[in-house]
């Protein structure tokens, strides 16, 4: 996993609650075997058309908002199923942050394994964010992990609350297995007296 | 004090640690062609071995066909993922229930079938609809693919506590009202996130009477309510069902087990952080009408309105839900046209959903309008439905009857709705696109759909006119 750095960049937004991993990465995009080249495929069918030509009407096609590094969306965004094709898709197509009121578990756990961070903002900040997107040209915004702040040209507009242990993991790049593989003894230990 | 859930995180933690997540251990992973595969690679990468391949169990469910499977599939990548999960079993040594196996099928209709799931265990599967097997009291749930890997190289997974949330069902279901119907009801009044970051524990008089297969349809859909997990407190149902399996305890081993299950209660007096009352008399057949299963009514009931809206996020939701759904605001549910039925999936393809839907489907013909089918959840309940006459009634009715698979739960097969499409389904997903590009999804239990196969239109259930 590539070290989480202070993020500055380009903000869409894609307003609505509850959008699924259905949505981020149909499922016919999921027989593929590898873990790289779904960005082509983030939101197919709202992005695109039957033919491929992109829809003229969908933001992320709205040349305002090309090369964004970050996305604002509604609540319980990523809810659905447990398909890491969708962070994977996000980070491949140019994300690195999606910030939204709530996320749902899976994806939310699934983002951070892969570098993708996701921040919980109140849903009254998120509706602040999505306004200025769209008046204000070129709206971006800077995502420090290490502070957890959320700048904008103003100034810090926000703080966001993150697990101490998966903010260390972020800002170093570790390895998740790399970790539980140091206690290999007490999950041998536990094996012979749970009899397992 | 503890609550169920709170007895299986105790009995299984390897190690914690303040400020870092507890490492849990797993006693069952199951696995399947989609989310496996970047896993077996991410093993391979790293020179790591898979640790306990005797705890992890496999079959192929979600890409494959439904007929002609022996055949060649049409779909090459397809073929690949499947082949890549042969070799990958093969080379890891996990036993692997393929497709000329009598015990194949969706993976959480597999699981419980063959006895793997016990109560009290942990289980985790790269699908989010494990919350399935919560009905044993088994903290199950869905993972990612990289937790998959943490899985296969440790056997264990880091995890954060979860919070405790009580659903209470209390009261007699009445007649046409099933499993089905409580858990939309639940979603309905918690809404699609109302249990994110927690774990459900559904209890009751009406959950206490709910057969196995009635009580894994409502912890199937525990996800769909944003939860980590549904759990219900195992007892002489569960012990009953568990007994016998292929892999069961036998002998003084399964007196020992069930001893030991008979623990796995919440006490009396436990905190929980969130309790919700439901009353099961108060329940209707429940038809979804959006794009999010938290969007149902009950079957006499109408389109909502836009003064149904909670907030302008939610008007603007509505709206977007008609123009998808090509529904009419009060428009009656039993006015709405459907061109498919689709019964299947680990929500309601088991053996007691198959026949519920064919005692309404006896002596009926499905409309002239309607194309149908019903997906088995496994070979094994496909044969036993054979052998009791219920395939003949769907066949005679105009069904198709397919083999084990996802099928049109999710359409990464050719079991798809074209676009317009609408469809009676006893999944449990109505998202947009999920049963194909611009088909349109309305989520029902297995009579439901039965019945609105037979007369082309949702009806109410509660009055059919069986012939028997
Ligand atoms: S039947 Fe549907 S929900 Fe169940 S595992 Fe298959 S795709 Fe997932």
């Amino acid at each position: 996993m590539d070290k989480f750095e202070t993020i500055k960049g380009l903000v869409a937004p894609l307003f609505q609650a509850n959008i699924d991993t259905d949505q981020i990465i149909p499922k016919q995009f999921l027989t593929r075997i590898e873990r790289t080249g779904y960005g082509a495929f983030l939101f197919n069918d709202w992005r695109l058309n039957s033919d491929g030509s992109p829809k003229p009407n969908f933001v992320l096609n709205d040349q305002r908002y090309a090369g964004a590094s970050i996305l604002v969306a509604g609540a319980n965004f990523g809810c659905g199923s447990s398909r890491e094709h969708a962070p994977w898709s996000l980070l491949d197509y140019g994300f690195r942050v999606v910030i939204a009121p709530s996320f749902g578990d899976i994806f939310f756990n699934n983002s951070l394994k892969n570098g993708l961070l996701p921040v919980r903002l109140d849903e009254k900040i998120v509706n602040r964010l999505v306004e200025d997107t769209q008046t204000i040209d070129g709206y971006s915004l800077t995502i420090d992990l290490e502070n957890k702040t959320v700048a904008d040209a103003s100034g810090v507009i926000a703080t966001f609350e993150i697990d101490e242990f998966r903010r260390y993991c972020l800002l170093n790049g570790l390895d998740d297995i790399g970790l539980t593989l140091q206690h290999e003894e007490k999950i041998t230990a536990f094996e012979s007296k749970a009899g397992r | 004090m503890k609550t169920l859930y709170d007895k299986i995180w105790d009995r299984h933690l390897v190690h914690a640690e303040v400020g870092k997540p507890s490492l849990l251990y797993i006693d069952l992973h199951l696995i399947h062609e989609v989310t496996s595969p970047q896993a077996f690679e991410g093993l391979r990468l790293a020179g790591r071995k898979l640790r306990r391949p005797d705890l992890t169990f496999g079959t192929i469910d979600h890409a494959i066909p439904t007929v002609n499977r022996n055949l060649p599939f049409k779909d090459p990548i397809a073929a690949q993922q499947v082949a890549t999960l042969r070799e990958n079993c093969r080379e890891f040594g996990v036993k692997l229930y393929d497709l000329d196996r009598i015990e194949q099928g969706i993976i959480h209709v597999f699981g419980p079938e063959q006895g793997l799931t016990h109560p009290g265990m942990t289980i985790v599967c790269g699908d989010s609809h494990t919350s399935t097997h919560g009905a044993f009291g088994a903290l199950a749930f869905g993972i990612g693919t990289s937790e998959v890997e943490h899985v296969f190289a440790t056997q264990c997974l880091q995890q954060d506590r979860a919070k405790n949330f009580r659903i209470n069902v209390e009261g007699e279901l009445p007649f046409g009202v099933t499993s089905k119907d409580i858990i939309l009801g639940i979603i309905n009044e918690i809404g699609a996130n109302g249990g994110v970051g927690h774990v459900i524990e559904y209890a009751g008089s009406t959950i206490r009477d709910l057969s196995m297969e009635g009580r894994m349809t409502v912890c199937n859909m525990s996800i769909e309510g944003g939860a980590k997990a549904g759990l219900i407190a195992p007892d002489d149902t569960t012990f009953e069902y568990v007994s016998g399996k292929p892999f069961a305890p036998k002998g003084e081993d399964w007196e020992r087990a069930v001893a030991n299950w008979k623990t796995l209660t919440t006490d009396d007096g436990s905190h929980f952080d969130k309790i919700v009352d439901i009353d099961a008399a108060a329940l209707e057949p429940f038809v979804t009408w959006g794009t999010s299963p938290d969007m149902s009514v009950k079957v006499s009931d109408n389109v909502p309105d836009l003064s149904h809206a909670r907030d302008e996020n939610e008007v603007r939701s509505f709206e977007r839900m008609y123009q998808y759904m090509g529904l009419e605001p009060s428009q009656p549910i039993d006015k709405i046209n459907i061109d498919r039925a689709f019964i299947g999936s680990c929500t309601n393809s088991r053996i007691e959903d198959l026949r519920d839907a064919a005692k309404v489907v006896k002596g009926y013909n499905i409309s002239n309008r309607v194309n149908a089918m019903v997906v088995p959840g496994s070979m094994q309940i496909k044969r036993q439905a054979e052998e009791e006459g219920l395939a003949r009634i769907f066949i005679d009715a105009g069904f198709e009857w397919r083999d084990a698979g996802c099928s049109m739960c999710l359409a990464m097969n050719e079991d798809i709705l074209q676009p317009g499409e609408r469809c009676a389904s006893t999944s449990n997903r109505n998202f947009e696109g999920r049963q194909g590009r611009g088909g349109r999804t309305h989520l029902v239990s297995p009579i439901m759909a039965a019945a609105a196969a037979i007369t082309g239109h949702f009806v109410d259930v509660r009055n059919w006119k069986f012939k028997d």
